[in-house]
């Protein structure tokens, strides 16, 4: 399985929709580095909204696609993040150091703006 | 107390069965939508376990009522190498397998109850309640 990734301008738009098993979640990383690399997109928009568990390791995965993309010179702003999966997280004691976001895909899209053209 | 359900997780989709379950089984309760991401992560976690050191164990998940409150009991089962240092794996941070190591901690901290019996060679058994409040 696949999660498609939307190009819009300089960014690129990700609304992750899918149970997130570990392969999904590895490909998705490959998949998004490498359309970075193909579009030179400058802001990327993770929308978690319909995501309703992260456990440890997905969110390692998603820690590590935010670290990739800003090796590469991309921004990563994660949005949407549902208030059960931000419990959940911090009780966990996972701490996304680091990662940008935003309350909605709107707001991600205005902080993305605001950090390239500001 | 009725076995509601087991899992045997031999490869990752297993993972991803064994939540769905909790899931389901979570929200039939009654449980709260931060309860069942609570629980459902804790499945994950202990089923990525039995998946990354074992590769072959059982996630059970059991309905249990005490009189006054009904829960949910998740049982993992393996037989695999068992933990040599009980301690450690309950310390945040620890890891063997490159993980957060937020893990065993981890999911003390999200579920009521937590006991874990291990020797080695003899496999794990780990069993963690969470009460419907």
């Amino acid at each position: 399985m696949r999660i498609p990734i939307l190009k819009l301008g300089n960014y690129l738009l990700i609304s992750i929709q899918v149970e997130l098993d570990d392969q999904t979640a590895l490909l998705f990383q490959e998949d998004l580095l490498n359309k970075i690399h193909q579009e030179g997109s400058q802001g990327i928009v993770i929308d978690l909204t319909s995501v309703d568990m992260i456990d440890s390791y997905i969110a390692k995965v998603i820690g590590d696609v935010v670290e990739m993309s800003n090796l590469m010179g991309a921004k990563v702003v994660l949005t949407g993040i549902q208030p059960a999966v931000a419990i959940t997280l911090v009780e966990m004691g996972v701490s996304l150091n680091g990662v940008q976001t935003a309350l909605d895909l709107e707001q991600g899209l205005e902080k993305l703006q605001q950090e390239l053209e500001g | 107390m009725t076995t509601q359900s087991s899992v045997e997780i031999g490869t990752e989709w297993g993972i991803v069965s064994a939540r769905q379950a909790g899931r389901e089984l979570s929200k039939g309760l009654g449980f709260s939508s931060v309860d069942q991401a609570r629980i459902t992560t804790a499945i994950s976690e202990l089923a990525r376990n039995i998946y990354l050191y074992t590769k072959n164990g059982v996630i059970g998940l059991e309905v249990v009522n005490d009189g006054h409150r009904q829960g949910i009991i998740i049982t993992a089962r393996d037989q695999g190498p068992g933990i040599e240092n009980l301690r450690d794996v309950m310390v945040d941070g620890y890891s063997t397998s490159g993980g957060l190591g937020a893990g065993l901690p981890g999911v003390k901290r999200l579920m009521d109850e937590f006991d874990i019996q291990s020797n080695p060679g003899e496999g794990t058994l780990i069993t963690t309640t969470k009460w419907l409040r």
